[in-house]
């Protein structure tokens, strides 16, 4: 009777054990999902996520004859005292040329504010082809009380996406950015005013 | 293993199998899985009267349009007058603790806490649960949640008191858009809730793995112990993600992170990812519960044995499975593409599949079997019904084109409502009479309980089905007020509120009347059509079970 019960009652701990596992595993898979969906988005383009080229890659890129409209929209947080507008509302470029446009960002209020801008394009399926080379939504902006700035970003068009059927129709790509006040700026306070 | 024998001796010298403790000791400190299934029974009607009558409140207001009580309401919770915003905050706080409610201290605490726990190691011939003491913590767990919970209603929210978030707990709104302590108690609540299931299902899993019978093989196992099992590894699965995601809103609320905020690089559809991937199985833990005590029922009083036995038990499993693959389909209107729409649809439907083998499965025992309609026997036929309509509704909704159109409208509010609260609280129900015998020695009243079954059920259709009617229309939900042209409708919908709730009150005047007068049950009051080992014992079972081992052939 001992030996048997003792048995049991090992076989039970073990049993709760890889049960207790499969939880923790499943809690770990949890907070694991943060980068992994960051990185899913990434690579899928998922939701209108633009990629990221560098200048050496992006060299390599043939214009081509096809043109696109690229739109340029803009919004800004209402916790954000900032104007924020695009210079031109909308270019024609050819897909493969790369293209500069150009943001004016303008601090409204009377004290130093750092934002971080969010961006996706539309349609959604043009995300995986719509290539960043340089943009000033990679990092933070300071901007002083009052200043204006103007913020470049250097894109382009990858030609793949004349050959992928669900994309080689698309003739507006819209790039979309939102600028929020920035979470860890308001610790980093660059002209030492007290935001 | 020696200890626990060593405290058996200690808490008594007699060898009588039923001999029961004293009072606290049996209830407060329990350690038996059939008080501690009865402790749950118990807790999940009270809560089922909470949150019923908070839906009667909603009831109430949207009997007419324009906003009739709601204002008065939120001045009596705030002890001064209250203004129109904090009026519609109320309303969202009544929804939310009505959601969180039902589906965390109502169906899961019946299911799984209480048949579960009463019906398990009697289905599989074990004397107990494999950890009676962590099976005491669960249910504990359960109280302070729900006082959270409750008492959350009572501290500021952002507009008003309470935390009014709807019960999927949505960032931003649960985050930046409600301040105050309200929604971190509900959190909070949330977390124990979610700690008792998960503690739970480990010993649920353990129990069924390791404490049947000799010659109970996987395969000859009841149905119900199936489902529970399907059930708990489903928990398992798919509560630690919930648990992730609200401690990431309580970190983005308290300590500075970004999570779902945007302005720190987050994304709030990340929380929708993460809350359905729990959400979505969590819809298939209150019901497959449901399905076990059905089959078993349906077997009983069709005296056949269940048709198909194995597609019944892989059915199951197969739903538990697919259950985890279809989450996005409750997030068709967040900007997904056409072929995101189109898996998530397909797979979805897919789910019909194993479904429409269980309904024609239970059909299938019933053809040609000698049926009598107890009123088990009418609430499992009720659910089965029931159960159809709402998983037609399901399949309609699970177009991502249709979706569009009908997201957020009194027509989802039908559909699962006629899942869960027609669907599972219908088994939860046709369980309770199945049982109730076996649970107190005592038979219930066969007219009071068909009195029951039938005004509930012409009740909670005449409440349920015109929403359909109001969702097609496009009366939105989570609103406490709508235009004239949805009146018609929405006050039919009250009356079956009103319908339904003579049906409840007819159900505790059964059980009152049961308790003090019923007749005495005998061991297996259903007859030959009962064949599961519980039926063996008398009723109620004795205090520590199976006396000799059963051997199944």
């Amino acid at each position: 009777m001992s030996t048997a019960a003792s048995t049991l009652s090992d076989k039970n701990r073990r049993s709760a054990m890889m049960a207790a596992l499969m939880g923790l595993g499943m809690l770990g898979m949890g907070y694991a999902a943060v980068p992994l969906y960051e990185i899913f988005c990434r690579v899928t383009g998922y939701g209108g996520t633009t990629q990221r080229t560098d200048a050496a890659t992006a060299a390599t890129v043939q214009s081509t004859s096809r043109v696109m409209s690229i739109r340029f929209d803009s919004n800004v947080n209402s916790a954000l005292p900032w104007t924020f507008k695009p210079e031109n509302p909308v270019d024609r470029v050819s897909v493969g040329a790369k293209d500069m446009a150009i943001y004016l960002a303008t601090n409204e209020s009377t004290v130093p504010v750092v934002g971080t801008a969010t961006f996706n394009v539309t349609p959604v399926q043009a995300g995986q082809y719509f290539h960043k080379v340089q943009c000033f939504c990679f990092t933070e902006q300071l901007l002083k009380p009052g200043e204006t700035m103007r913020m470049p970003v250097l894109y382009y068009v990858d030609p793949a996406i004349l050959e992928d059927p669900e994309t080689r129709d698309i003739e507006e790509i819209t790039l979309s950015y939102t600028f929020y006040r920035s979470k860890d700026g308001l610790a980093v306070d660059a002209a030492g005013g007290k935001i | 293993m020696t200890t626990i024998t060593a405290d058996g001796h200690l808490d008594d010298h007699a060898h009588d199998a039923d001999h029961k403790p004293a009072f606290f000791q049996r209830w407060f400190m329990s350690t038996n899985h059939k008080d501690i299934g009865t402790l749950y029974l118990i807790f999940a009607i009270f809560a089922g009267i909470i949150g019923g009558a908070i839906s009667g409140l909603m009831r109430l207001e949207l009997a007419e349009p324009g906003i009739q009580y709601l204002q008065a309401w939120a001045s009596m919770s705030n002890g001064t007058e209250a203004s129109m915003d904090q009026a519609y905050h109320l309303w969202n706080v009544l929804i939310t603790a009505h959601g969180l409610i039902m589906v965390f201290f109502m169906v899961m605490p019946a299911m799984i806490g209480g048949f579960g726990n009463w019906f398990v190691p009697l289905m599989i011939g074990a004397p107990d649960m494999a950890f009676p003491r962590m099976n005491n913590v669960s249910f504990w767990l359960l109280v302070p949640a729900l006082l959270l919970l409750l008492g959350s209603s009572f501290v500021p929210g952002g507009t008003g008191n309470g935390a009014g978030t709807g019960w999927t707990v949505y960032a931003p709104l649960s985050t930046s858009g409600s301040a105050g302590p309200a929604v971190d108690m509900a959190i909070l609540s949330l977390h124990l809730a979610g700690a008792s299931s998960i503690l739970g299902a480990v010993n649920f899993i353990t129990t069924i793995f390791n404490m049947r019978a000799p010659g109970m093989t996987l395969h000859k196992m009841p149905l119900f112990v199936w489902s529970v099992l399907v059930t708990a590894f489903l928990l398992l699965l798919a509560l630690p993600v919930l648990a992730a995601a609200i401690t990431m809103l309580l970190t983005d609320r308290n300590f500075g992170t970004a999570f779902f905020d945007a302005a720190g690089g987050g994304d709030p559809v990340l929380y929708q990812h993460l809350f359905w991937f729990f959400g979505h199985p969590e819809v298939y833990i209150m019901i497959l519960p449901g399905f076990g005590m059905v089959s078993h029922i349906v077997s009983t009083f069709s005296r056949k044995p269940i048709f198909g036995y194995l597609g019944m038990a892989y059915a199951m499993v197969a739903i538990g499975v697919v259950g985890f693959v279809v989450w996005a389909h409750h997030m068709f209107t967040t900007g997904m593409s056409v072929n995101v729409k189109m898996y998530f649809t397909a797979a979805t439907m897919v789910i019909a599949v194993p479904t429409g083998i269980k309904i024609f499965s239970w059909i299938a025992t019933m053809w040609g079997g000698s049926m009598t309609f107890k009123t088990p026997m009418m609430w499992a036929l009720g659910f089965i019904f029931m159960f159809t309509v709402g998983g037609v509704t399901g399949v309609v909704l699970a177009n991502g084109g249709i979706d569009d159109n009908l997201h957020d409208t009194y027509y989802v509010v039908a559909h699962f409502h006629y899942v869960l609260s027609l669907g599972a609280v219908f088994s939860i129900f046709a369980g309770f009479y199945y049982w109730f015998p076996k649970m107190s020695g005592r038979m219930y009243s066969e007219l009071l309980g068909q009195l029951h079954f039938w005004i509930f059920f012409i009740g909670v259709n005449i409440l349920f089905f015109p929403q359909h009617f109001l969702g097609q229309q496009g009366m939105p939900r989570r609103y406490p007020d709508y235009p004239d042209a949805y009146a018609y409708w929405n006050e039919i919908s009250s009356i079956g509120y009103a319908v339904m709730l003579v049906g409840v009150v007819i159900f505790f005047v059964n059980i009152i009347y049961s308790m003090f007068a019923g007749r005495k049950a005998e061991g297996n009051y259903w007859g030959e059509g009962a064949t599961t080992l519980e039926w063996t014992l008398s009723s109620p079972p004795p205090f520590h079970q199976f006396e000799t081992l059963p051997q199944i052939k």
